[in-house]
């Protein structure tokens, strides 16, 4: 008992130890914002640019700006024209979505519950919205609901859902396809012309990075061949793509494309446009799996060889298996950069977010809105592309501490 | 320093390949023919003359040291057996096969050749029986539970039954590498070749991997190993392999090497090591 006592007595001594001023606001202050002159200076000069820049902008958005133009047309921002009765399509998407993230944070990401728990009120939040119709208020919260099924179910059982998992986000991208287009005739076609707003801009995005996904392996791969024809293609589309801007490749694929089509193959605008993107995004994964693959040391090959697997079997098992996962996070933000990108679809005429808000601010009812559409819109690229570094910068800390 | 080989070797690669496939293989089996022949290798490194016409026999279950000074040649002759390195004159012969650029030559006598590396080379994304059981099932295309029995007695053989479900990064150096060991064993080779196998390990985890190397010389496997390990030599080499600037300077039995070195290099280079 006694020694007990003593022992606490001492290491609570030891932790007390620290100075105190770390554990009060005022001394966070003084060390953080004023420790030195210049420092004071700058803290200063940064709060007066803060409060001259916040304050107009604030008083701005809560009293003076209009907002009605963005409420009236806020199925044009999300959706474009998809048609009305038709958009439980996209919701069902969505919902699938928050099961298949579920089931992969429960799984990849158990401990980060906290994280994941503030993520889920986020729709709750958008579902509290005072705008909205009561259909998108139920579904945010079946969103909710998804997510939180694919989560326990990857708690009880993280063993056996590993491979479903897998499964799972390998026939995403297919379903979302599916969709959103439609079969007939079960889910009537949906042209690609109706689509827009943000379900354009995520749907390039998603279809630019999947798909050059495996060209762009294809290509790095193709750049390290002792085949001369393969290296100089690869080397040579890569360069070329990668010396030209985004718009210039998308101006390219509207005029070109038909030339090396046969005449009865028509391809709409948004088809041409995502031919575009992929093809510009693969030059840059290429070189993304390319950096991943140098990255390998050279015994690890050597081990491969040694063992006699053949180049491919070695490149199949050993090295595209470690190069992939080193650059996933290099990949999420060659993503994020693409969803931002995306918005130059819109100089060849197509209605995502950015294409929309021209069309909104066309409509008689709302000419001169212009502050309140394009912080609208900066505000939803904001929000998703700092969502998905924040969630890419978790599973760095989760993929790191795994397995090695 | 005369640029003619030292070393001479009483089989030539015609007296092997003139042969008929079966005979061959049996002069093989009965240690009338080398399982290893290298006569006349040399390579180049741009102008640097690495090789310099290296003469060798290794017969089935013979175990050979090659020891001398770094830079001296050892890892790239070594290598050149299992066609890691190329050579550009001379010609190996391995287990009757004769090394070319034909690439299914080299994938026969990678399949009969076994290496552990002085980096050990595991594969960390995958755990320890998927490291031994990978090659087995696609190179050897054995059924995945017949791999997995094998590696589970190799893994006990080399004194680690306990730690299939780890992945490399979890265990220690001696440990990782009598998993390579393991490893190399799995495609059941005919050869060994080892190249400084305990170079990069702590000294208090060296006798650990030098004891499944005994153990595994002394169950008959033919073994090729750079090492400086005189007290492995010693106990198991056959015959010894003294490298010096891309040449065979001198070679022996372990007794003839220590007690009786010939060369003035090799008595330098042994007293250096040897204190
Ligand atoms: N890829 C390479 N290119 C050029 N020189 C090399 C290369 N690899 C090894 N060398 C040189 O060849 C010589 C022999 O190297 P190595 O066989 O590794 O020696 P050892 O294993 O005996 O220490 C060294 O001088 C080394 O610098
Ligand atoms: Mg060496």
């Amino acid at each position: 008992m006694m020694n007990r006592e003593v022992n606490k007595q001492y290491s609570s001594g030891e932790v007390l130890a620290p100075p105190t001023e770390r554990y009060t606001v005022l001394g966070w202050l003084k060390k953080n914002l004023f420790s030195t002159w210049y420092y004071t200076l700058l803290t200063l000069v940064t709060l007066y640019v803060l409060y001259a820049v916040l304050k107009p902008t604030l008083f701005w958005a809560l009293k003076q700006a209009e907002w009605e133009v963005v409420v009236v047309n806020l199925r044009l921002f999300m959706v474009g024209q998809y048609p009305a009765d038709q958009i439980f399509r996209i919701w069902i998407a969505l919902h699938l979505l928050a099961f298949t993230a579920g089931l992969a944070w429960a799984i990849w990401l158990p401990k980060a519950r906290r994280i994941g728990a503030f993520l889920l009120l986020i729709p709750l939040g958008l579902a509290a919205l005072p705008f909205i119709s009561g259909f998108s208020r139920l579904n945010w919260i079946l969103f909710d609901i998804f997510a939180l099924a694919g989560w326990g179910l990857g708690i009880w059982k993280p063993k056996a859902m590993r491979r479903p998992l897998i499964w799972l986000l390998l026939a995403y991208f297919p379903i979302l396809i599916l969709l959103i287009l439609g079969v007939e005739p079960i889910l009537k076609i949906v042209k690609t012309n109706l689509w827009g707003g943000l379900l354009l801009t995520m749907l390039l995005a998603v279809v630019g990075i999947t798909v050059s996904f495996p060209l762009g392996i294809l290509l790095a791969l193709g750049r390290q061949s002792k085949l001369p024809i393969v290296k100089g293609f690869s080397v040579l589309y890569i360069e070329i793509i990668r010396g030209v801007p985004l718009v210039t490749v998308l101006f390219m694929a509207q005029l070109m494309l038909p030339l090396f089509l046969p005449p009865q193959i028509k391809i709409d605008n948004v088809l041409r446009a995502m031919a575009g993107i992929i093809l510009f995004a693969a030059a840059y994964m290429a070189e993304n799996v390319r950096g991943g693959l140098q990255a390998i040391p050279k015994g690890q090959h050597e081990a491969a060889w040694a063992l006699g697997l053949s180049g491919f079997q070695t490149m199949y098992y050993i090295i595209l298996p470690q190069a992939l996962r080193n650059v996933i996070p290099v990949i999420v933000g060659q993503f994020i950069a693409l969803f931002k990108d995306t918005s130059l679809v819109a100089i060849v005429g197509l209605l995502d977010l950015l294409g929309i808000a021209s069309t909104v601010l066309a409509q008689p009812e709302f000419i001169g809105h212009q502050r309140e559409v394009y912080l609208f819109i900066a505000l939803i690229y904001w929000v998703f592309s700092y969502a998905m570094s924040y969630a890419s910068r978790r599973l760095e800390v989760a993929l790191g501490v795994g397995e090695r | 320093m005369s640029e003619a080989s030292v070393v001479q070797v009483k089989t030539t690669p015609e007296d092997l390949l003139n042969l008929p496939e079966e005979k061959r293989r049996a002069a093989i089996e009965q240690k009338e023919m080398p399982i290893v022949l290298a006569h006349e290798v040399h390579k180049w490194y741009g102008n640097f003359h690495v090789l310099r016409g290296i003469n060798m026999e290794v017969f089935k279950g013979e175990v050979i040291v090659i020891f001398g000074p770094s830079g001296s040649g050892k890892s790239t002759f070594i290598r050149t057996i299992n066609r890691l390195e190329e050579y550009q004159k001379g010609k190996i012969i391995v287990d009757g096969i004769e090394l070319s650029r034909d690439v299914r030559n080299i994938e026969k006598i990678r399949m009969e050749t076994g290496m552990v590396f002085q980096q050990f080379n595991l594969f960390p994304h995958l755990t320890v029986m998927q490291n031994i059981t990978l090659a087995p099932i696609h190179v050897r295309k054995w059924p995945k539970a017949k791999a997995e029995e094998v590696a589970l007695q190799l893994l006990a053989r080399v004194g680690i039954p306990d730690q299939a479900d780890k992945y490399p990064g979890q265990l220690s150096g001696g440990q990782q590498q009598r998993v390579a060991i393991a490893r190399a064993l799995a495609m059941q080779p005919k050869i060994m070749l080892f190249d400084e196998p305990t170079s990069a390990l702590d000294p208090e985890m060296i006798k650990e991997v030098l004891d499944v190397m005994i153990e595994l010389a002394e169950s008959g496997m033919t073994m090729l190993v750079v090492t400086h390990e005189m007290g492995f030599a010693r106990a198991v080499a056959d015959r010894m392999y003294f490298f010096d600037q891309g040449q065979i300077v001198e070679s022996g039995t372990p007794e003839e090497i220590f007690t009786n070195p010939k060369e003035d290099r090799t008595k330098l280079f042994l007293s250096q090591i040897l204190h």
